[in-house]
């Protein structure tokens, strides 16, 4: 299990529906889209790196990265 | 249509080279040759085309003019027959090795002989088109395109935008390869005891394909290693790169982004979890696609640059019909979108 990164981003106009926007993966940079309004804690996907990232605030939109269980690649 | 001619279309190369053109809407095979073949069907060296095609192999001398010739000779014999070809078609393709260097002293090095036709030399293009793209494209009347060395495209692909961006102080390539990387010429290596299981170093050091990477990317300090493994078709490509600053994962994601955003054929595999998260030339086998990831070691710094392909598509026959369909004005993808087969 690995933590939560302390890494942030936000994106959004305060106070505005956040449907059809694009938000930065905080991992690669790649574009976070939102087809409905985000809501809190829920988990999205980076379709780029494929990191799982938590929304954390929805007004503005903030995502972190989302705790994982790791693989076991034969440690 | 365009018309199309296959020299020596009995190896691997060829047919995959057929495989594609007969699926291609512009263009029509005419002629395919094979001088131990002749008079058979095509489907005598090539299985998977059987009920696809009423072609026999020919002869050389049977093809007459064409609209584009690919040759698939053993390396050597292109550069001997390339005056002979030139008058049979305004566009050659030549799959084997003998124009992919511009330099004839860089191909005396490393081919340890003097290049038949060495003034050709300078005028050939490489035929990567993510290297290429707009010398084939603006490239008019005849014109000769080289093939490309699949170890060499596996390395050119990975490394490509940090050889850019200059990150690169030192790289050592660790290769894996496929057995049909071999041809399809029987050898004592391919002898089914000897090959089945093999993790086997053929070029520890000093594998031609190196020349075709310090020549696209510039005098980079690289060093490459080949190893044959349980494979028929691919090629994976580890570059591990000591760079020249550290750099973070963000930065790497810019990069290779602005390098293949726009590429038909290169696809950024590199996900932080998952089975298929890196490349791995499995699921490429038949594809034109090349998959590209990376990863940065946090403890060194060091920089694992990746890519897998299919040594007979994008390391040679796909690679070489994406260079005629620019050569040609046609769509760059036409024919070559397979996606693959998984699970395979």
């Amino acid at each position: 299990m690995s933590g939560t990164s302390q890494t942030v981003v936000q994106h959004g106009a305060s106070g505005g529906s956040s449907a059809g926007q694009a938000c930065a993966c905080p991992e690669c940079e790649g574009a976070i889209r939102f087809d409905r309004p985000p809501l809190r804690s829920q988990v999205v996907r980076c379709v780029s790196c494929g990191v799982e990232l938590e929304v954390i605030e929805t007004a503005p939109v903030q995502l972190a990265l989302a705790p994982e269980v790791e693989e076991d690649w034969g440690e | 249509m365009k018309r199309a001619a296959i020299i020596g279309a009995a190896g691997y190369t060829g047919g995959e080279l057929l495989r594609l053109l007969l699926d291609h809407p512009h263009v029509r095979v005419e002629a395919v040759t094979s001088r131990s073949l002749a008079g058979q069907p095509v489907h005598r060296s090539h299985p998977n085309l059987r009920g696809r095609s009423e072609l026999l192999f020919t002869t050389p001398d049977q093809v007459t003019n064409c609209d584009v010739l690919f040759l698939c000779m053993p390396h050597g014999e292109a550069a001997k027959q390339i005056d002979r070809w030139s008058g049979v078609s305004p566009l050659i393709v030549d799959l084997s090795a003998d124009f992919r260097l511009r330099d004839a002293a860089a191909y005396r090095t490393w081919y340890e002989s003097e290049h038949p036709a060495a003034g050709r030399l300078a005028g050939a293009i490489y035929g990567l088109p993510e290297l290429s793209r707009e010398k084939i494209r603006e490239s008019r009347g005849a014109r000769l395109i080289s093939g490309v060395g699949c170890n060499a495209t596996a390395m050119n692909l990975a490394l490509l935008p940090l050889a850019r961006a200059g990150l690169i102080e030192r790289v050592i390539c660790d290769i894996k390869v496929g057995s049909s990387e071999g041809g399809a010429e029987v050898t004592a290596g391919s002898h089914h005891p000897e090959r089945s299981g093999a993790v086997r170093m053929y070029a520890p050091a000093g594998h031609r394909h190196t020349a075709e990477v310090l020549q696209e990317l510039g005098p980079i300090n690289l060093d490459v290693s080949i190893t044959a493994i349980e494979m028929v078709r691919g090629v994976h490509c580890a570059a591990h790169v000591i760079p020249t600053r550290r750099v973070e994962s963000k930065e790497l994601w810019k990069l290779y982004r602005a390098a293949y955003a726009n590429e038909p054929f290169v696809r950024l595999v590199a996900e932080k979890t998952g089975l298929h998260r890196l490349p791995d030339p499995k699921i490429l086998a038949g594809s034109n696609y090349a998959d590209v990831g990376f990863e940065i070691d946090p403890r060194s710094g060091r920089i694992i640059a990746m890519s897998a392909i299919d040594n007979l598509m994008k390391g040679a026959a796909g690679s070489a019909v994406q260079a005629m369909n620019l050569a040609l004005d046609l769509p760059e993808a036409l024919g070559l979108t397979f996606a693959g087969l998984h699970p395979i």
